[in-house]
């Protein structure tokens, strides 16, 4: 019953909070309103979304989303410091190849748009059976290292969070 | 506006332009296609953050009204960011046959979903 009224609660919220912050007025009227499209819109639009993406450690979302964010801004000095006092061919760049544990679709793009955000590294490419990331190092003198540091730093806490 | 808040709101308005200006200084100056992402992938991202941050609290010290479309558009900058530099990447890799040659192997059975004919 429930679930047949409201097929995505997470879709049903984010609808809510986007319409109020595009309106940027909070009030009691903007948020009834946004609760009735995101009602609405999930129910009909529900045909095209089979997938129900699961949050299992709501706590651990606002974690990783902490940890995104200084990292985002650790990894914006490096880079600037590499782009501003570095010659750009005596980097060592190279790929990397990340073996994934993680299995659901959700979960392996957050973390390709958490590899792209943070320290020197973009995410270029997925393995085919979605068994591995490709990853762009701007700098890196031991691959090894950034491997661990991306799977213990994000696959962990989402593999808690989706999985 | 008092001297505090306007020395605040400046000086975030001029690290958003610093790393700005560093992110399209790398777009410019990198010697290759994979190294220019990197530019404005990051740097401009933080700088955009910083203007954000300092257009939030100059309405809010100054007009004394809270303003909220700044946090979406970081969410949108969030969003889009790392997925047309993925775009990009997968064009670079599929259109250069030097970029292809330096790949390393996935370690599993199949190949890159750009390149695997099979692949879904």
């Amino acid at each position: 019953m429930l679930t047949r009224l409201v097929p995505h609660p997470l879709l049903t919220l984010l609808i809510a909070v986007v319409w109020v912050l595009l309106n940027n007025d909070v009030s009691i009227a903007q948020a009834v309103i946004g609760l009735v499209l995101g009602l609405l819109i999930p129910k009909a639009t529900s045909a095209y979304w089979p997938g129900r993406p699961r949050m299992r450690a709501p706590l651990v979302v606002i974690e990783y989303l902490l940890i995104v964010l200084w990292d985002i801004v650790v990894s914006n000095v490096q880079v600037a410091y590499l782009i501003l006092f570095r010659r750009g061919d005596r980097l060592r760049t190279r790929y990397i190849s990340v073996p994934l544990v993680l299995t659901t679709p959700e979960a392996i793009t957050v973390l390709a748009g958490t590899i792209t955000m943070t320290p020197g590294t973009v995410t270029a490419d997925v393995s085919a059976d979605g068994c591995a990331l490709l990853v762009h190092c701007l700098e890196t003198d031991d691959p090894e290292a950034t491997i661990a540091r991306i799977k213990t730093r994000y696959e962990q806490r989402l593999k808690r969070i989706f999985e | 506006m008092p001297f505090l808040s306007e020395v605040l709101i400046a000086s975030l308005i001029l690290i958003g332009a610093f790393f700005l200006f560093v992110g399209s200084l790398g777009l410019a100056k990198l010697p290759d296609l994979m190294r220019r992402l990197h530019g404005p992938t990051k740097a401009t991202t933080l700088g955009i953050g910083s203007m954000l941050v300092a257009s939030m609290l100059y309405f809010l010290l100054v007009g004394g009204h809270f303003s909220v479309h700044e946090l979406l558009i970081t969410i949108f900058l969030f969003l889009t960011a790392p997925v047309s530099a993925h775009m990009i990447a997968k064009a670079h890799i599929l259109r250069s046959r030097r970029e292809r040659s330096a790949l390393p192997v996935t370690g599993g059975k199949v190949g890159w979903a750009t390149l695997d004919e099979n692949g879904s």
